[in-house]
């Protein structure tokens, strides 16, 4: 068997039905493998970033291994930035990269790169394939790597000699790795100490994050939090785990966490983390985050543990299976004064929508999506900026798997492509894609594969001319120097959706918003909304880097 | 007050395959850690090595480091030596300044702390010395009285006592 067939019959061994490639020189062995192939299929973006952000998007709304296939250098390269997205999203993700051939390795070969070296801070694990007979093995190690554990983002980078070369070794039917054995059941001694500690609280939080959602848990975590009765809030790696409109959520806590989220984490005397990592945009001053609470962390990976904020009681583990083994340990407590508490926070700063005289509202945007979607289990992916925390704050989020954004690196350009992954991993849903002016215009030639798979994702740009979360910051912590952030001489983003052959709306007057929702939403393919929101329009609550997050900015 | 640094001596077993090296120094560079010395080579078995890793750091440096060197997928084995009885040694090349009005005097230190003469030359004598830290300063302190011009350690190796 060729090395170009086997590296299919792994995809095909591992259940992969598709993968996303952009060809080259040092990858045509495997282009010209799957001209052929019927039984996985190659989908095409416009640039190899959004190659990696679609095969992300897929596998989060999937919980499949995501799938990116580039050439070697550029091709590579421009890979980068998808795989260091990967990483820290802890998004399972295996990048297949063409080498120059092995004999020209280190040579500087017209497109090399030293691949490897470059993603080695950036991905879980890479390989570089030597050994034409190494090949099967260490790609179906990479997909091991990826999916188990902590998930994340595998690097196999193939020279095309390889590719080409007779394999004499067969595909493994599972591999094992020495020095890779994640930790999935904790230990029960420790799951009774978690017990105990919220039996005895009066004023828990469960704080949950990503790892809830990679693990399958959010079925555990809402039968723990309503057996135990205890508030929930979720980062914004873990919207959906737990239902925004259920009485117990708080909702997305942080930097621009909902005030009461923040005011009953300051306030608890027992903090609950599981599957979150205490990231800096979530803690604020770290020596002051919950400074009255007992801590608990349960993570699947010990170096998240005690990494930013120490703790009382670290637990290693798979949420799922903690979550489930403490559940008939936990026992209902009423905790009328805590409850009361996080009622007047609720009641004194909602989450309710400002009125721009005559502009549309982000916010309200966001809510009548959320009105008009509601039975078509709709997927929100977002880009990154001002609209991205609009839609963390605004939206309803129901369900795991449903909400698509870039949480640890924040890569504007994200969205588009995201969305395409989405859509083609599910296929039935409503998927939108909330993107801004600054955001879709780093990967806007994906317009082109939106068009091309007639893919009816629901395009709703967020247009206020401007970089509006760097806008936002020079206004609050810049005195209003706005270098650089203005975007107002943007292109007419109606006519290129319209040159690329898509359908494309203006939404530019706040009465008509309902109105043009509901036209975009029922044309059957692909559609861009071009929304002109409030210029000025700030993301609040806010609490400013680096302070405790009690010191919330509310309005202007 | 800030957190107390202390030297700390981590031995890691890890796959004998290529990049684990770099692997290894780049997650040291990633994480803003400190290696003090590293000592790489092969084991009684050929499919692994031994890095004996000397750095400085607080507790939680330290206990992060631990970690993260046992999260990377070729590493079987992260032990910390500074917390077990072990045996540790250097290796130590140093070139001294001897006139030859002191050449007795460095031969006599040379007996005292159980070193060799490495090379002999007209002003220089190169004296090989092994040992743990205590003995390489202590050493090194005395020598420097003479001069020293020049001198390379091989990198701390360490091992567990007993059993």
């Amino acid at each position: 068997m060729k090395g170009t067939r086997a590296i299919i019959e792994v995809l095909k061994s591992e259940g992969v039905d598709l993968v996303f490639g952009y060809p080259g020189g040092q990858i045509i062995p495997l282009f010209d493998e799957f001209y052929d192939e019927k039984d996985v299929r190659l989908v095409m973006p416009r640039h190899e970033q959004g190659g990696a952000h679609a095969a992300e998007g897929y596998a989060r709304v999937t919980g499949k291994v995501g799938v990116v296939i580039a050439t070697s250098g550029p091709g590579a390269t421009n890979l980068v930035t998808g795989i260091a997205d990967a990483y820290m999203d802890s998004t399972p993700l295996v990048a297949v990269t063409g080498q120059v051939v092995s004999q020209l390795i280190g040579n500087d070969a017209f497109q090399e790169v030293d691949v490897i070296g470059i993603t080695r801070s950036i991905s879980k694990h890479n390989y570089l394939v030597k050994k034409p007979s190494d090949l099967p093995s260490m790609l179906k190690s990479a997909f091991h790597i990826a999916r188990s554990g902590r998930p994340g983002p595998v690097v196999v980078d193939i020279p095309s000699d390889i590719q080409k070369t007779e394999i004499n070794a067969p595909i493994p039917d599972s591999v094992r790795i020495p020095g890779y054995q994640p930790t999935y059941e904790g230990n029960p001694r420790q799951i009774d100490r978690i017990a105990q500690m919220i039996n005895a609280s009066e004023r828990p939080v469960l704080y949950v994050g990503g790892g809830i959602v990679s693990s399958g848990a959010s079925e555990h975590l809402r039968e723990v939090a309503r057996q135990a009765n205890l508030p929930v809030t979720t980062t914004l790696m873990g919207l959906g785990c737990f239902p925004s409109d259920d009485p117990l959520s708080l909702g997305m806590l942080g930097m621009h966490g909902s005030a009461y989220a923040n005011q009953a984490v300051m306030g608890c005397d027992l903090l609950i983390a599981v599957g979150a990592r205490f990231d800096d945009r979530i803690t604020g001053k770290t020596a002051a985050f919950a400074p009255l609470a007992k801590k608990i962390h349960v993570d699947i990976d010990p170096t998240s543990v005690s990494k930013n904020v120490g703790v009382d009681l670290p637990v290693i583990g798979g949420a799922d299976n903690i979550l489930r083994e403490l559940l008939p340990k936990l026992e209902r407590r009423e905790r009328q004064a805590w409850f009361a508490r996080i009622a007047e926070w609720k009641a004194s700063s909602p989450l309710d929508v400002p009125e721009y005289a005559g502009a549309v509202a982000p916010q309200r945007v966001l809510r009548e999506m959320n009105r008009l979607s509601r039975d078509r289990d709709p997927v929100l992916v977002t880009d990154v900026g001002q609209h991205q925390m609009w839609s963390a704050l605004y939206w309803n989020h129901q369900r795991p798997r449903r909400w698509v954004s870039s949480g640890g690196l924040g890569t504007m350009g994200f969205g588009l492509p995201a969305a395409i992954g989405a859509q083609l991993g599910l296929p039935d849903n409503l998927v939108f894609c909330v993107t801004g002016d600054g955001g879709i215009q780093m990967n806007i030639q994906e317009l082109a594969t939106v068009k091309r798979l007639d893919l009816p994702v629901k395009i709703i740009l967020m247009n206020n001319g401007y970089l509006g979360m760097v806008r936002q910051w020079q206004e609050l912590f810049w005195n209003k120097r706005y270098s650089h952030t203005n975007l107002s001489d943007n292109p007419d983003f109606v006519a290129i959706a319209e040159a690329y052959g898509i359908k494309s709306l203006t939404l530019d007057s706040g009465d008509r918003t309902a109105a043009t929702l509901e036209e975009a939403i029922d044309h059957p393919g692909p559609v861009l909304v071009d929304v002109r929101i409030d210029r000025e329009a700030n993301v609040y609550p806010m609490v400013p880097a680096g302070e405790p997050l009690d010191q919330i900015i509310t309005r202007r | 007050m800030p957190p107390k640094v202390r030297r700390h001596v981590f031995s890691a077993l890890v796959e004998n395959k290529p990049g684990v090296l770099a692997r290894i120094a780049s997650l040291f560079s990633a994480r803003g850690y400190n290696i003090e010395s590293l000592n790489v080579g092969e084991t009684d078995n050929a499919a692994t090595s031994r890095m004996t890793i000397s750095v400085l750091g607080d507790d939680r440096t330290l206990e992060q480091i631990r970690k993260q060197l046992s999260k990377l997928i070729d590493t079987l084995k992260v032990t910390e030596l500074s917390d077990l009885p072990c045996v540790e040694t250097d290796l130590a090349l140093v070139k001294v300044k001897a006139a030859p009005d002191r050449r007795g005097e460095i031969l006599n230190l040379v007996t005292v702390f159980n070193a060799r003469i490495a090379d002999v030359s007209e002003r220089h004598l190169v004296i090989e010395i092994s040992g743990n830290e205590a003995k390489l300063r202590s050493f090194l302190s005395l020598a420097g009285t003479y001069g020293v011009t020049e001198m390379v350690r091989a990198g701390r190796i360490a091992m567990k006592r007993g059993d």
